[in-house]
């Protein structure tokens, strides 16, 4: 594995909570995520970028776990799948995917779900050409896309919804 | 009807949005240890000698195996045992497994693999599928690299065709198609102390894998527990190869006596690993010029790669289906299975008959063509239709929702013979067939197992010996469940699939779970219901027999009573509400010198239509919309049917455009990752249409058939039409890259 065995102090924000951690220098994102704090919601499915399992979100931004350094997130903070959920419950692009049919084998729905997320905070009503230029990055085998784009819609409905409601 | 039919949201959808670990690398155990694999770096080769010291010497390292090391017998079983387990004398293509290195990380373990001596005397490969075929000095397999060669004989071809007004002769290529599940192949393996093996990781048959392990262990079944963990996507690529992986694991973790994990990575995966066969297809098609097909002759070869493992069913299907849907009295269908010094391709969704689809379709549309028909009424003129005969001689009884499936293709798209006419815009249709379940080809194994418990508190656990894939299973099967006991679908839940809770129940392949373990489950939940609806007519005091529960409520005339106070009584009354139910599918047959006989027990149909632009000046094809209807039978569950029609839709759009697996001249796969292998994004899809027949299965659950794998079928047939419509090149070899439609285009 390329990158240095030299060991060193992370600190960041994941999922919500202070961390405060050492790690090897040539450590990847994916794994430390994976391996030591237990969030297998993050998928590797190529390790090389290519497909978008392993997305997670940097200061909201989507962006592949497996081509970051676990020294790289210093300061920033990361959202994965596990952290979308509050008190309150699901988020509503979770429940959009697993009520709409978007959700198949599953494996790229986390990546998936988190790349919506992103795109909803950024453009709240988006359009469908929208939608697909900001999935494009998330292979999706089974679905054929369609249910996926329909439950980002029928998410952004419900979110506007609700803040037209806290307005 | 109640629940079934209803569009009721997937059973475990909640626990894939959340990132719930149910995937096989999201298993930890302690004192894990990892594997890695050992490979053949050349196609064809001698081996001389494989350096195990120089790697078990290296730090981290807790074993490395070899065929020296395989207590049972040094097979993968499945059709005929041709492939080792791990290579002994010889290899035979590129990334062939030879040893198996465990390590304390997985890191070790992969490093320690690619560095792995191996002493290899190079041979020439054979690496074309023509070449391969009859080849004079390179035997693969027996004398003539043929693992299996088929035959459909009906009528006269050669008198029929002389009568024939319209002749069509074409040559077709399909290349690879990878799977391209997103989760790669991964498999743990878990000794206990009284020397059994639990066997956990992405799978469609779990049976296969315990086969598979007890061959090489030599354990016997009841010591080899394999469950299915969630798997993500699989289309026939965790068929068979799953069972490669679970050896790769069981050997060590027996040896060892620590459970051992083994995850592919994408390169490794999309090198070693099945994939849809390769193609050569030549066709002759002859109709009169009342529009009526006459006779057809197909000759049908398919690349097998290295070792046998499904090719002969494989071209059993694409056989069966090699002329398409249509009634022809006269048909010579001659088909091959061949062996190359490649990666053994296997089962991919269409199982052998997207390829001679391609052909078949591309072959209508150039007739209709040629007599001065439109598509649509070349093809109605042609159809089976209820009391028809197939090619193999099959009489369809009932069933048969074909023409119903194009009447509403071309209803919905409003497509008339004039419609088009804008610059460059074509429509293209394809009609097609699939035969469901195993059929005459694996009809020893056409039989399921169910086990039903309704406990005291009335919710119900069920288990089947068929997988939850990613295409519905769970909830279909716990709609048909609630359904039979009258109970509210949430009540109802399946135990993850596991070889020690239900007899042998086959293989989660030819789209055979609805319908296999539909009718099991049925036959466990009516024994069941029999002695709930005896108690409740004690309860109610009901000497008609007229007991109804639906939704959990219990109805007898006037008077009713919740489900659970019936179980309530039942448990008072020590009675067992558990139940096995099994199903043996309806009898098949085939005559291997004639091809003659009831392949399959029965069919689902399907209508596509597919609009497309070609760019003239770069040979770009794209696809503006897609209408696929499919005669299901019943949709016991309609937005799941319509997930499989999108789904299936894209992969064959992926199919017919841009996926083109390939290999240099030395067998090496030259673009083994997703960024050279290229599937559709979500930036390629087009407006699907999903289209939903219902010409109910009297023999399936409340009239279903299977069909998951249709949608991908007719896709690149209706394309490559839809092309030819737009700017009159017909490209004969897929994919329809640019490239291709360009050269057409300036060969024209």
């Amino acid at each position: 594995m390329a990158g240095s065995k030299e060991i060193m102090r992370l600190k960041f924000k994941l999922n919500g909570q202070d961390i405060n951690i050492d790690a090897a220098g040539g450590e990847r994102l994916v794994d430390l995520l994976r391996e030591r704090f237990d969030l297998v919601g993050t998928k590797e499915g190529c390790g090389k970028g290519e497909c978008g399992a392993c997305t997670v979100l940097l200061d909201g931004e989507p962006i592949c776990s497996c081509l970051m350094l676990s020294s790289q997130v210093i300061g920033r903070e990361i959202i994965t799948i596990e952290g979308l959920a509050d008190k309150k419950g699901l988020h509503p692009v979770q429940k959009a995917f697993s009520e709409t049919g978007a959700v198949q084998c599953g494996f790229c729905s986390p990546g998936l779900i988190l790349s919506s997320v992103a795109l909803l905070n950024d453009k709240p009503k988006p359009s469908r050409e929208e939608i697909k230029k900001a999935l494009s990055g998330n292979l999706c085998r089974c679905t054929g896309y369609e249910k996926i784009f329909e439950a980002v819609e029928s998410a952004s409905k419900m979110t506007t919804k609700r803040s037209r409601k806290h307005d | 009807m109640g629940v079934v039919g209803k569009r009721v949201a997937r059973s475990e959808g909640i626990h894939r949005v959340t990132g719930t670990g149910l995937f096989a690398d999201d298993l930890k155990y302690h004192g894990m240890l990892h594997a890695a694999v050992v490979r053949s770096p050349v196609a064809r080769g001698i081996i001389r000698k494989i350096d195990t010291e120089s790697i078990s010497r290296r730090t981290g390292i807790n074993g490395v195996y070899t065929f020296k090391d395989i207590p049972g017998r040094n097979a993968i079983p499945i059709v005929i045992d041709d492939q080792p387990f791990l290579a002994e004398k010889s290899v035979n293509y590129i990334g062939e497994p030879v040893a198996v290195v465990v390590a304390d990380s997985r890191r070790v373990a992969r490093a320690a693999a690619q560095t792995a001596e191996l002493s290899i005397k190079k041979l020439t490969p054979v690496i074309d599928l023509l070449e391969a075929r009859n080849h004079p000095d390179i035997h693969i397999f027996g004398n003539d690299n043929i693992y299996k060669h088929m035959k459909v004989k009906r009528g006269d071809t050669e008198s029929a065709f002389k009568a024939c007004n319209v002749i069509i002769e074409n040559e077709y290529r399909t290349p690879y198609q990878e799977h391209a599940y997103i989760e790669p192949q991964a498999m743990i393996a878990i000794p206990f102390p009284d020397g059994s093996l639990e066997i956990r990781g992405a799978m469609q048959c779990p049976f296969y894998v315990r086969k598979a392990v007890t061959t090489i262990t030599g354990l016997p079944e009841s010591k080899v527990r394999v469950i299915q963990c969630a798997t993500g996507g699989a289309f026939g690529g965790k068929e068979d190869v799953p069972s490669l992986l679970a050896c790769q694991v069981a050997l060590p973790a027996l040896k060892l006596q620590k459970p051992v994990k083994l995850l592919y990575d994408r390169t490794e995966d999309m090198i070693s690993m099945s994939k849809r066969h390769p193609a050569w297809i030549r066709c002759k098609s002859g109709a009169s010029k009342d529009g009526v097909l006459r006779a057809a002759e197909v000759e049908y070869v398919i690349d097998g790669g290295a070792y046998a493992t499904l090719s002969a069913v494989v071209l059993f299907r694409g056989t069966a289906h090699s002329i398409g849907p249509y009634r022809c009295e006269n048909v010579d269908v001659d088909s091959y299975a061949v062996a190359t010094n490649k990666v053994p391709c296997g089962a991919f969704r269409g199982f052998g008959s997207p390829q001679v689809l391609f052909a078949a379709e591309s072959q209508m549309d150039q007739l209709a063509a040629r007599l001065g028909l439109d598509p649509v009424e070349f093809r109605k003129r042609n159809l089976l239709r209820a009391g028809d005969e197939t090619i193999t001689g099959q009489k369809l009884k009932s069933s048969v929702g074909l023409q119903q499936s194009l009447d509403k293709v071309v209803r919905v798209s409003g497509w008339t013979p004039d419609a088009n006419k804008n610059e460059n815009i074509g429509f293209g249709f394809s009609t097609i067939y699939y035969g469901v379940g195993l059929g005459a080809g694996g009809k020893h194994l056409a039989r399921t197992g169910a086990r039903v418990i309704v406990h005291e508190d009335g919710s119900v656990l069920f288990s089947v010996g068929t997988t939850e894939i990613g295409q519905g299973m769970i909830t279909v099967l716990s709609q048909i469940a609630a359904e039979e006991l009258g109970v509210p679908f949430e009540w109802v839940s399946m135990m993850p699939t596991d070889t020690s809770r239900v007899p042998d129940s086959g293989p989660t392949v030819a789209s055979r779970s609805t319908t296999m373990s539909g009718n099991a489950l049925k036959d466990a939940c009516i024994k069941i219901r029999n002695i709930i609806d005896e108690e409740a007519a004690e309860i109610l005091d009901d000497q008609n027999e007229n007991i109804i529960i639906d939704n959990g409520t219990v109805y007898a005339g006037n008077n009713e009573i919740p489900f659970v106070k019936v179980i309530e009584s039942c448990t008072a009354k020590r009675k067992s509400l558990s139940a096995e139910g099994w199903h043996i599918a309806p009898p098949t047959s085939f005559d291997n010198d004639t091809g003659q006989g009831d392949a399959y027990v029965t069919y689902a149909w399907s209508a596509n239509l597919a609009k497309v632009k070609v760019d003239k000046l770069t040979g770009e094809v794209m696809v503006l919309r897609i209408w696929s209807a499919h005669d299901v039978g019943k949709a016991i569950n309609p937005s799941l049917v319509e997930g499989q029609i999108e789904g299936g839709v894209l992969q064959g759009l992926g199919f017919a455009l841009m996926e083109d697996m390939a290999n240099d001249p030395t067998g090496a796969i030259i673009n083994p990752e997703f960024s050279t292998y290229i599937i559709p994004t979500a930036e390629d899809q087009p407006a699907i249409v999903p289209l939903i027949i219902e010409e109910p299965y009297p023999d399936g659950p409340f009239g279903a058939k299977g069909f998951g794998e249709q949608p991908l079928m007719g896709i690149a047939p209706a394309i490559a039409n839809a092309v030819f419509d737009a700017v009159g090149a017909r490209i004969k070899q897929l994919p329809i890259t640019p490239e291709k439609v360009w050269r057409a285009l300036r060969k024209s």
